[in-house]
């Protein structure tokens, strides 16, 4: 990781290589389906929005992506591996280089904030006790909660929460973070900090982000890439930077959501969008 | 019915108080809705529309239905709501319902509604039939037999790297599990074993008398207490407090997305969560159950030497030695293990397969409580047979 850091720093991002590609991906529970051909790539470096209305599947696109829903159908490699096949410790494995930042933090209930951020480390790292508190309060401190380091999740505002989650997504200096709405729920000024923190974690580090959100101005800010995903027709209906796409998506719907319009859904019979995917570029 | 029609005399009571009317007035060709008063939904309520109100309007079907609100007082949704039924009586009868003279604040209101009420969704439903719901829980039970031993064997294969202290597993989330499951459960194990050792004492001592026998109290309560009931009661009582208090922990943590925070990172939750829980109880349930035989034997003790006038104290100790072999002892310590890694593992199980709002929380500590104080009880009848039969 931290030879990537080095070897990135140098380069402008995002670069052109494919990190993270999901190829006619079908997804949902038991017989319902929540989403399918969804095809998407993320380039190493960029941060890549996953779109769309309320109850559309954007986050349980994110679950399949970190290997908490297997997909029903369709491929999924990270970094030219192919997830799903193979035993679970391949998963394992490659779950070693992801960093995930839950909706609502997901911090142990039963630990403090430190040791939250202390026990990835602790399990899979060989460190000593001094070496593991330094990293422990470096990664607390950019994210500003060094003095909550001994407070438990219970004691803190869930603005706190979520700003520990990530210091926790980075316990193990992860090369690809996924955001589940990381400004959801918090004030323009906190969520522009969130912002801010997240444009500094891909260009200092050069993490890959894949973040779920519908704050448009978080959106226009730091994404370079993204998919449309609706919820009528089960299917991406854009792809492209939320900026491209406010500017130029001819499809009524993405138009609506970019330019935050009111926008009715048409009779279940007649889709306002079918089958090809329009191109917000 | 009249083509005009009025719920009440039109007068008004008061200023700040006007009755909510309603009335129908044919004009021509169409129908005036005429509503006055105040339509405030807690202060008074007029009669509501019938639903064949508009049959009698001449022109019928295709006529414009006018809604006069220039005598209104104050409104509320009341009168929305009241309109909203005129317009359907309306759409019955085939006439048009015109919101243009409407207040603009109503006409908003009337925009957000869809033209014709949607019927509700259907729930879907279907006969239970017998055989098939049988089935369906028996294929169920057999399914969760087969998780519950296949984390048992997962948690038993991380137990070694677990307690060597890589695995997972902190010591803290060992010892505070341990203190939760014994040291805080001291008081009610003590009642409920003290409890048990007199009330069988006392059923003992009066049967017992007839024979002149009441010695053998001690006998009676020792040997059914340390054979069987010190390590079933205390089993049930781990099964309520200690098993439901899994459950309900273990599905908070699953609705609060902390079990998707362990896989994403790779930290098996069999190490992590199902170790120090079930190791915990089976550390505590033997010395509970040792510490249940003690107050069992102080409660026959109690009632013996106080209700009857034969028995010494010494006399009482003296045969409750003699009649309990130590591998009495044996059976009931062996069977408080696998009672309590049982309870432990089911308890986990239904913790981790609930689902994640608030209301699961309490139906998974329910079901655990339940299937833990049954499961003791069957487990309890499987050892009496198997004991039987090999001659302990």
């Amino acid at each position: 990781m931290e030879r990537d850091a080095t070897s990135q720093a140098t380069q402008t991002l995002p670069t052109d290589e494919v990190l993270l590609s999901l190829r006619d991906i079908t997804i949902g529970y038991g017989s319902k389906i929540i989403q399918q051909n969804v095809s998407m790539d993320v380039k190493r470096g960029s941060i890549f929005a996953i779109m769309g209305g309320s109850g559309c599947g954007k986050s349980t696109i994110l679950r399949s992506m970190i290997g908490l829903l297997r997909p029903k159908s369709g491929g999924y490699t990270v970094d030219g591996d192919d997830y799903w096949t193979g035993p679970d410790s391949h998963r394992t494995a490659l779950n070693r280089r992801f960093g995930v930042l839950f909706q609502s933090g997901a911090l142990w209930s039963s630990m403090t904030v430190g040791e939250n951020v202390s026990l990835p480390l602790e399990m899979f790292t060989r460190l000593d006790k001094t070496m593991t508190r330094n990293l422990v309060e470096l990664k607390l401190g950019f994210v500003g909660l060094s003095h909550a380091i001994d407070l438990y999740p219970s004691e803190i505002s869930g603005g706190m929460r979520k700003r520990a989650g990530l210091a926790r997504a980075m316990a193990l200096d992860p090369d690809i973070l996924f955001f589940d709405e990381p400004s959801a729920g918090l004030d323009p000024i906190t969520s522009a900090r969130l912002d801010d923190l997240i444009l500094s974690l891909r260009d200092g580090l050069g993490a890959t982000i894949v973040i779920v959100s519908h704050e448009l101005p978080s959106l226009f800010a730091i994404a370079d890439d993204g998919i449309f995903l609706d919820a009528q027709t089960k299917t991406p209906i854009a792809h492209g930077a939320p900026r491209d796409l406010r500017a130029h998506c001819t499809d009524p719907q993405v138009h609506a959501f970019m330019n935050r319009e009111a926008y009715t859904e048409a009779s279940p019979a007649e889709p306002a969008t079918k089958g090809p995917i329009t191109n917000g570029h | 019915m009249n083509t005009s029609q009025s719920s009440g005399p039109a007068t008004a009571r008061s200023d700040n108080h006007d009755h909510p009317e309603w009335a129908i007035a044919p004009s021509g060709n169409e129908a005036v809705l005429q509503v006055s008063g105040d339509w405030i939904v807690d202060e008074a309520v007029p009669a509501s529309l019938p639903d064949d109100a508009f049959k009698a309007v001449q022109g019928g079907s295709g006529s414009a239905l006018t809604v006069d609100t220039t005598r209104i007082g104050r409104w509320d949704s009341s009168l929305v709501s009241f309109l909203w039924s005129a317009k359907q009586a309306a759409a019955r009868t085939g006439m048009t319902f015109d919101v243009s003279q409407l207040p603009r604040g109503m006409q908003r209101l009337f925009s957000l509604l869809p033209e014709t009420p949607q019927a509700p969704a259907t729930p879907h439903t279907c006969i239970p039939n017998p055989f098939r719901t049988s089935g369906i829980f028996t294929l169920a039970t057999l399914d969760e037999i087969g998780a519950v031993t296949t984390l048992g064997i997962e948690t038993a294969r991380t137990a070694p790297k677990g307690l060597s202290g890589h695995g997972g597993m902190r010591l803290r989330d060992l010892l505070s599990n341990i203190f939760d499951a014994g040291p805080s459960a001291l008081i009610i194990v003590s009642v409920v074993n003290f409890l048990v050792g007199a009330i069988l004492a006392f059923v003992g001592a009066i049967q017992l008398q007839k024979f002149s026998a009441d010695i053998y109290v001690a006998n009676l309560v020792g040997i059914a207490c340390v054979r069987e009931l010190s390590a079933v009661m205390t089993a049930i009582i781990m099964a309520g407090r200690t098993g439901g208090a899994y459950a309900a922990r273990i599905a908070t943590m699953l609705g609060n997305e902390e079990i998707d925070a362990l896989q994403v990172f790779g930290i098996p939750i069999s190490s992590y969560i199902l170790l120090p829980a079930v190791l915990s109880l089976m550390i505590m349930m033997p010395l509970l159950y040792l510490y249940g035989c003690l107050m069992s034997i102080a409660g026959g003790y109690t009632v013996a030497v106080g209700m009857l006038p034969d028995i010494t104290g010494a006399g009482y100790i003296h045969q409750t030695f003699y009649a309990i072999d130590l591998h009495q002892f044996e059976f009931g310590f062996m069977k408080s293990i696998v009672f309590a890694v049982m309870i432990g593992l089911t308890a986990c199980r239904i913790g981790l397969k609930a689902g994640r709002s608030a209301a699961d929380v309490g139906t998974a500590a329910t079901s655990a409580v339940v299937v833990g104080i049954v499961g003791v009880i069957a487990l309890d009848a499987i050892f009496a047979v198997i004991a039987n039969a090999v001659g302990i």
